[in-house]
């Protein structure tokens, strides 16, 4: 009665049994076609470079610090670069593992240097130096607002606008917009020590911090938040930074303390320790690689506003910046 | 996809019994009451608020051992034996990558092109679903080409189903000792509950350490999280067979062996497939979660464009899983009614199928020839579609968010302002222990007493997690937006059932609803409602609301027609028919919806997390992001796990004793 049902599964085997046969055969057309369509680079190239697994934390600048380099890895010394979509914490991970070679864009990360670097960790990873990107924290309002409340730049002003910036969220308070929970921040510190009449509201997301920013500026809303450069949306939205008091060395700790402004952050490059002894020829590039926030700038801006590929944003890039591109080649 | 509907008895108490009590709203009133009485005096004291950054001993316990967990990694056998594993599911993966999705090197292509892909998926879905399914397969795998996502798409299939072949592999064997032993069935159904209630973000990080990133990592979350239903659904089907049926083929002197293999498991082929549908539903959903960690697919390009505030692209990538989960889903349905009606039907047809299979598959092998050597068969066109539909999109959405800002800004601060506020200071600004008593005093009241012990127990679970603020603070949100998802499930789910034509409109909508990852339709929501919890809100309504709707209108479909013809010739108006006849007749399918609702709008609490709703699900994102607060996440993710077991609890027993058991 049953045997439809039963023959089925036969049918099925035998089928796959043959799709494997003739998988296993033939084919020869498209494996010719397909070594001029390759990426650049011959046979010999590809061998001496090997595989690059390039981590891309979630954020556009990062993407393109990271494409510009795996590009150009792979059209010069025919690397395979994985680009590896991760958090910051994951990427680290990857070191130990073996799944991640390079973090091209990193902010500071104190507790996960102490576990992957040589000095108190495994020495799954080590600093590549700085990229050349001065990465700028602080706290930010719509350029709308800045000019028409000139006076709120200085926090000192804060306090008289709180209610302007009640929603909510805040409870009576002012809304401190507070970022994505994986970036260095120290703001309920500062509300708090500063005697702020704000409540940190986190917007839990980049992407959530800037469609509050890009409506507030369109719809003259009261928002002060934190964010930072380099970041493509300021070249949209130049949203203006708050005066807080200046930095200086210690008045970060500890971090319930913070009563300052974020330092400016040299931002640098981490890789693997294996990868770096590998002798790949995209070692060097790494080391080498070096860009201002505006290099950055342009080709985020390509990928988020223009709605290039990462890609094809990196590529054109590096075309238009051959000088640039030179410095960073392997002596 | 929940905890699923299929446990429980179906302890029909009579109503005659229900009625000598006094009535439970009364009840529920007076303790509503004597909360806000106590609540007037002792408002924020005792509230054990923790600050957003703020962490304890057992958060840092916690983290401690996620930190001693990498530091073994040389002499951990556990970790050693998950990188072995690892290993083997990289490479099959990477196998089946090569066979269909990436290019195999030296080739630029896969080994089997769209052309053979296609061919072959449109054989089986033949083979075991009829021509009918063929067409929507074969429309699916096109579209995933012509909206510029062959590869992704393709990846996440393969994901998909390797993850679903494991499940099944190691699900169906434990769903037959689970309907066998009792013991086994009280030991599985906890490690079942926290498999579906703990959010995927908990576990992604330690699962990381044991499986690294990429295919094998998201091969384990999709497993882990789709091994669920298929033991429940299937358990519960085998359980099912009728107990005369058993004793007749009993008495014919059968051993167990051969009741299992020749009895129960075909007559429960039908509910064991329904249980492999929802197993399959549930690992798609994981796809664009499993993106976090680089598990490939279509994730991917929905996170990416995620970051560059690109609504377009997302909804085009979104747009390939809803197909994909329609797709799915349709075939796996059919399949199910195809087993039952061939074994019915008998061999009728059986030798002309079996031709038509045989010559049909003959034409796939050539194609699948063609797609290995020539490239137009090997590479899916390039077209502009894609792009083209992100531009409209994106076009339209910017369009919506310019326009209504204004006024749904209004209704959040409203909604917010009436419902939220005062409830979130009720339950998160009592000292801890009047909210326990209040909420375990609910619990009795419609869950009686079992109720309340559980919530006795799941309320002591969140307390010692550190996290009883945050909780309550979740708790409130999980409520009210089940009370939207209600209102919605109720006023849809009576239309839909009234009118064929509105169900037959509405039903792909709801697909695409419960499918569609919410990370796509999170940055209008962010542009209407901006960061606040009202958008986490919405965010769980989108994706909760579906499975309540389609609960209700299949309860009010089942409410028997001679009911509501003799009803309407009495005179009575729709009204009266839908107040007084329909919805107290379909109070089951309400109920049942109810307790889905809860556990869906649950289930969203993380993502919740990443528009600025705090509480736990900020604890959840912030443990997945920041080594040092790993602990807290475990917490939240605890926290979660406790909230759903009470919620499911108390709504299931609340239905058990209105005599509507959750089946």
């Amino acid at each position: 009665m049953k045997r439809p049902i039963k023959r089925t599964p036969a049918l099925a085997a035998a089928a796959v049994g043959a799709l494997l046969v003739l998988s296993a055969c033939g084919g020869g057309d498209i494996e010719q076609s397909g070594s001029d369509s390759g990426a650049g680079g011959d046979d010999s190239q590809a061998s001496e470079c090997g595989d690059v697994n390039m981590a891309v934390n979630p954020w556009v600048g990062y993407q393109a610090s990271a494409y510009v380099v795996g590009e150009l890895a792979a059209s010069e010394f025919g690397c395979t670069v994985e680009y590896r979509d991760l958090k910051e914490e994951v990427s680290w991970a990857g070191f130990s593992s073996g799944d991640v070679d390079v973090v091209i864009e990193d902010w500071g990360h104190p507790d996960l240097e102490k576990q992957y670097f040589a000095k108190s960790g495994d020495g799954s990873a080590e600093d590549f130096g700085p990229n050349g990107n001065q990465g700028v924290i602080g706290w930010y309002v719509p350029p709308w607002l800045a000019k028409e409340h000139p006076d709120i730049t200085d926090w000192e002003n804060l306090n008289q606008y709180a209610e302007d910036f009640a929603t909510s969220e805040s409870g009576g308070q002012g809304q401190f917009l507070g970022s994505d929970p994986s970036y260095v921040q120290f703001d309920e510190a500062i509300v708090k020590n500063l005697d702020l009449n704000f409540k940190v509201v986190s917007s839990s997301s980049e992407a959530a911090s800037i469609a509050a920013f890009k409506k507030a500026e369109e719809n003259k809303e009261w928002l002060i938040g934190y964010f930072y450069e380099p970041q493509w949306f300021m070249s949209e939205v130049p949203l203006v930074k708050v005066d807080l008091p200046p930095y200086d060395p210690g008045c970060q700790e500890p971090a319930s303390a913070a009563d300052c402004d974020y330092p400016v952050t040299e931002l640098k490059k981490i890789v693997s320790t294996e990868w770096a002894d590998s002798g790949s020829p995209a070692v060097e590039v790494v080391k080498n690689f070096e860009w201002t926030n505006e290099d950055q700038n342009a080709v985020a801006a390509m990928i988020s506003s223009d709605g290039m590929a990462p890609e094809d944003a990196a590529m054109q890039w590096i075309e238009d910046n051959p000088d640039k591109v030179e410095g960073w080649m392997p002596s | 996809m929940s905890v699923t509907a299929v446990r429980g008895g179906s302890g029909v108490e009579g109503i005659g019994s229900l009625l000598r009590r006094p009535p439970g709203w009364l009840l529920g009133v007076a303790v509503l009451a004597l909360w806000i009485a106590a609540w007037a005096g002792l408002r924020g004291n005792d509230t054990l608020a923790l600050p957003g950054l703020g962490r304890t001993g057992l958060h840092d316990w916690f983290t401690g051992l996620k930190g001693d967990l990498i530091d073994s990694r040389e002499s951990n056998v556990l970790m050693q034996v998950t990188g072995v594993l690892a290993d083997l599911l990289a490479s099959i993966g990477g196998w089946l990558q090569e066979l269909v999705a990436q290019p195999a090197f030296p080739r630029p292509v896969p080994q089997v092109g769209w052309l053979g892909v296609i061919a072959v998926a449109a054989w089986l879905s033949h083979a075991i679903a009829g021509w009918r399914i063929t067409l929507l397969v074969v429309a699916s795998f096109l579209s995933f080409g012509l909206l510029g996502l062959w590869e992704d798409s393709l990846d996440t299939l393969i994901v998909t189903f390797f993850a679903v072949g494991i499940a099944l592999a190691i699900g169906l064997p434990l769903a037959v000792w689970m309907a066998t032993s009792k013991t086994v069935t009280t030991l599985l159904t906890p490690v079942l509950d926290v498999l579906q209630t703990v959010p995927a973000f908990i576990y992604l990080l330690p699962l990381t350490l044991f499986f690294g990133i990429g295919l094998p990592a998201a091969v384990a979350a999709t497993f882990l999280y789709a091994l669920a239903p298929v033991v429940r659904i299937a358990a519960h089907g085998i359980r099912s067979v009728a107990a005369s049926t058993l004793e007749a083929t009993d008495s014919l002197g059968q051993t167990g062996r051969q009741r299992l293999l020749q009895v129960q498991l075909p007559m429960a082929k039908k509910t064991i497939i329904v249980g492999i549908n929802q197993t399959v539903m549930a690992a798609l959903s994981m796809a664009t979660i499993a993106a976090f960690v680089d598990g490939p697919g279509l994730g991917q390009p929905v996170l990416r464009a995620l970051s560059a505030q690109q609504v377009g692209t997302a909804f085009v990538a979104g747009f390939c899983i809803v197909i994909m989960a329609v797709m799915l889903d349709r075939t796996t349905t059919a399949a199910s009614v195809r087993a039952e009606t061939v074994a019915r039907a008998g061999g009728r047809d059986v030798r002309r199928h079996r031709i038509v299979l045989a010559v049909s598959g003959a034409a796939a092998l050539v194609l699948v020839y063609l797609s290995r050597t020539y490239l137009w068969a090997a590479e899916f066109p390039d077209t502009d579609l894609g792009s083209s539909v992100a531009a409209a999109v994106q076009s339209g959405a910017d369009w919506v968010t310019s326009t209504f800002d204004v006024v749904t800004s209004g209704v959040k601060n409203q909604v917010t302002a009436l419902l939220l506020n005062p409830l979130q200071d009720l339950l998160a600004n009592s000292p801890w222990w009047l909210a326990a008593v209040a909420i375990a005093a609910f619990a009795l009241v419609l869950g009686g007493v079992r109720g309340c012990l559980t919530a006795g127990v799941c309320l002591a679970g969140i307390y010692l997690t550190d996290l009883w603020n945050d909780s309550m603070v979740t708790l409130t949100m999980v409520l009210v937006a089940t009370l939207l998802v209600m209102v919605l499930a109720v006023v849809l789910g009576v239309w839909m059932a009234r009118r064929p034509s509105v169900d037959t409109v509405l039903r792909p909508v709801l697909d695409a609803g419960q499918t569609m990852p919410p990370f796509v339709y999170l940055i209008p929501a962010l542009l209407l409602f901006g960061p606040t919890r009202f958008t986490a809100i919405v965010a769980a309504v989108i994706y909760a609301a579906p499975v309540a709707i389609k609960l209700v209108a299949d309860g009010i479909k089942g409410v028997s027609p001679t009911t509501v013809e003799a009803a309407t010739a009495a005179g009575s108006t729709p009204w009266q028919v839908i107040t007084r006849v329909q919805l107290p007749m379909a109070r089951g399918g309400l109920v049942l919806a109810a307790n889905q609702g809860l556990l869906f709008v649950l289930s969203m609490t993380v993502i919740g997390g990443l528009v600025g709703a705090g509480a736990l699900g900020y604890d959840s994102v912030l443990g997945f992001s920041q080594g040092e607060f790993f602990g807290k996440g475990i917490a939240a993710g605890a926290a979660i796990v406790f909230l759903g077991i009470m919620l499911d609890r108390v709504t299931r027993r609340a239905a058990e004793r209105t005599g509507a058991g959750v089946h």
